[in-house]
């Protein structure tokens, strides 16, 4: 446990910038020291940092029983978590990667989503599972799955996915607070991705829940979340030289989802494009454009159009820069949408 | 391609590293080869506890055939009835104390209801009128679970977060012979040995995994042999001598409390009745195999030496007949009253706060039911 003053060395220590993986490592730490009841577990967590160093310094500072190196076992470290959490701890989980998840699907959609409902309220599951997600960064197969629809079918369960440092850090607390379980994805290539983001001053959070409009634009809209943000930020900025003028929505929560804003958005500017890395069919795209389409129907010029990963099993490092959504085909999306009824 | 003959076994033998040995010597580990039995041995038996234990398997064996009765009537949607396995249930829920927590299957309501969990509330899952009846919390008795063994890891981690609390509370989980073919078995019980949590695993081999038999399951000698793999030790015991469960249950649970770290327990019983009422045993064993295992009665075994001893007499018989009638009868009684539902109830706990997503939904519904009550 650290003391006050020991806190506002570490704070003056952190030089900007700071990246997206030390906004959630000051996360946890931050939530930790608040909150004994806060236990971060998962494999190669403690000695470690895990992976993608997120945990760094967790275990040193706060013990091994606060942040646990387990077994090599994904359904035992969620299982196990569910236990704490009814005995009133709140777990934070790693996954470490996006497939590795899939072992412990049945502890989640089973227990993990269901334990306030089965219970009538008796028993709820504040349980934070962070998934590394998502691709881009060279892995090789069963390490870039982008699984959120997965996830968003399941009731029960919240969705989160941060797409900045300040958010990384704002969503992780709210999340880690939340008396919910919550899927916390965060988009392993933006890991890296910095900012002049202070904890000794941190931009105000929106809530789990809602939406939050990064780019304001009047032609259209870009909905999209997570990894696909800067994509679509930077496809903005190309557009301008078309004539585009475009909003850009970061959805931040896919369950539950912002109708409000994305619906308040796309009316303003009556088109509309779905952009995500995961795929398409069945994908959380279609999801939204059915979504939009119900509300919104009379505001539209074009209909919902979607980029998203192809429907093919995420491909090998050295081609996947043709199945990720880069700047160039949401631009052609974006084309798209000059669309006009009997054309 | 041809098939290239195998080298000799010895020139696969691995060469072990300089300081290897193994880090524990299993054989304490090891359960006795026969089954862990008290009765018919002449030992020492306590008066109180063995009264308790047969009031209860009387008990439960009354409530097994009320609940069976119910789903002929159609107040139980379904039932998978313990009858045979009562010594286990009993036993399993004597063994805690009120602090401790007990992980149920989907057949163990009776080591609920031993528990002292009122029997409508432990039958909610099963009457259909909600998924669980009662607060897991109040009772410390975790939701009936019905996928197999993923009730175990969440009793390693209650007891596991209750140590790290400093609480002295043990968990005792349940699981059936089928449950131990499944991953989640074999990540509670590691979990379990290496975090040396205060669990005792309780497996009631009946024999049958709805129809496939422990042969089909396990090439294991035993389910207890299991155990030696992860480092805790294991326990053979007759699943039909009453007594015998509840001294190794004793033990097992004393001994984690204490710091000393998980057990794996087989109790060898049967299952008399089909998997669940929906289930037809006769396909796949035959009535011989039924009968044999009649005359291995937990609930005759117990009163035949009790009796012989001079520790329960007609009188003592007939008082845990007419206790068992008589909640029965209220058992019966309540669940001929229609429970009472409450559609709106189906948006109430998905969420701590209802999103917009579910209040429109909940508006969907609320409107059909006013539609259909004019």
């Amino acid at each position: 446990m650290t003391t006050a003053t020991d806190n506002t060395t570490a704070r003056r220590a952190d030089k900007k910038p700071a990246t997206m993986a030390q906004a959630l490592q000051r996360a946890m730490r931050d939530a930790m020291a608040e909150d004994p009841t806060v236990h971060v577990l998962g494999e190669d967590v403690g000695t470690l940092g895990g992976v993608f160093r997120v945990t760094d310094g967790l275990a040193k500072e706060f013990g091994e029983d606060r942040c646990t190196d387990t077994p090599l076992a994904e359904a035992g470290i969620l299982g196990t978590a569910v236990g704490m959490a009814m005995y009133g701890l709140r777990p934070v989980v790693e996954m470490q990667f996006d497939a590795f998840a899939y072992p412990a699907f049945e502890q989640l959609i089973s227990h993990v989503s269901k334990m306030r409902n089965r219970t009538r309220g008796a028993m709820a599951m504040p349980i934070v599972v962070r998934v590394p997600y998502g691709g881009g960064i060279g892995g090789v197969e069963h390490h870039s799955d982008s699984s959120e629809a997965y996830y968003m079918a399941t009731p029960g369960l919240k969705v989160v996915t941060p797409a900045t440092v300040e958010d990384a850090y704002g969503l992780l607390r709210e999340a880690i607070a939340c008396d919910d379980p919550v899927v916390f994805l965060e988009p392993k290539r933006l890991y890296w991705s910095k900012s002049d983001w202070s904890p000794e001053a941190p931009a105000p959070v929106e809530p789990i829940g809602k939406a939050v409009v990064r780019r304001a634009g009047r032609s259209a809209t870009l909905i999209t979340y997570g990894p696909s943000v800067p994509v679509c930020l930077e496809a903005a900025e190309a557009a301008r030289e078309e004539g585009w003028d475009l909003e850009v929505v970061d959805l931040r929560s896919l369950v539950p989802f912002d109708d409000e804003t994305v619906c308040a958005s796309v009316r303003r500017t009556g088109r509309a494009v779905v952009v995500h890395e995961s795929s398409g069919f069945g994908g959380p795209g279609g999801e939204i454009a059915a979504r939009v389409t119900e509300r919104c129907f009379h505001h539209l010029e074009a209909p919902v159009l979607r980029v998203a990963g192809f429907d093919i099993p995420y491909p090998p490092p050295m081609l996947e820069k043709h199945h990720l959504p880069g700047v160039d085909r949401v631009l052609d999306a974006v084309a798209r949408l000059q669309w006009e009824a009997g054309h | 391609m041809t098939v290239q003959e195998l080298p000799g076994a010895a020139a696969y033998r691995p060469t072990p590293p300089p300081a290897w040995r193994p880090r524990t010597d299993p054989a304490p580990l090891l359960p006795d080869p026969e089954p862990y039995r008290v009765l018919g041995t002449g030992a020492e038996l306590d008066r109180a506890l063995m009264l308790k234990l047969y009031a209860e398997l009387v008990r439960g064996r009354r409530f097994n055939a009320q609940a069976t009765a119910l789903t002929k009537q159609g107040r139980l949607a379904v039932y998978p009835s313990s009858t045979g396995q009562e010594a286990c249930e009993v036993a399993a829920a004597l063994a805690l104390e009120e602090r401790d927590w007990l992980f149920p299957s989907y057949r163990d309501t009776l080591a609920a209801v031993a528990r002292g969990l009122d029997p409508v509330e432990a039958l909610t899952l099963l009457r259909g009128d909600w998924h669980t009846g009662y607060d897991p919390r109040r009772h410390r008795i975790a939701p009936l679970c019905t996928p197999l063994a993923t009730q175990l890891p969440h009793a390693v981690g209650l007891a596991h977060a209750a140590r790290l609390k400093g609480d002295d509370v043990v968990a005792l989980a349940l699981v059936g012979d089928g449950g131990t073919s499944e991953g989640d078995f074999h990540e509670a019980l590691n979990f379990a040995a290496v975090w040396r949590a205060p669990v005792v695993f309780l497996v009631q081999n009946n024999g049958f995994a709805i129809s496939v038999p422990l042969a089909k399951q396990t090439a294991a000698p035993s389910l207890a042999h299991k155990a030696v793999g992860y480092g805790m030790p294991g326990r053979l015991v007759d699943g039909n001598d009453a007594p015998a469960v509840h001294q190794v249950l004793g033990e097992a649970v004393a001994r984690a409390r204490r710091g000393g770290g998980p057990t794996l327990i087989e109790a060898v019983t049967y299952r008399m009745e089909a998997h669940t009422n929906a289930d037809d045993a006769t396909r796949y064993r035959g009535s011989a195999e039924v009968d044999a295992w009649r005359d291995h009665d937990p609930i005759r075994l117990l009163e035949d030496e009790l009796t012989a001893r001079g520790l329960l007499d007609e009188d003592g018989i007939r008082a845990a007949a007419e206790a068992a009638e008589t909640m029965a009868a209220a058992l019966r009684e309540q669940m001929n009253a229609e429970p009472s539902l409450t559609p709106m109830d189906l948006f109430a706990e998905v969420y701590a706060e209802q999103s917009g997503q579910l209040r429109e939904q909940a508006a969907q519904l609320r409107a059909e039911l006013e539609a259909e009550a004019r």
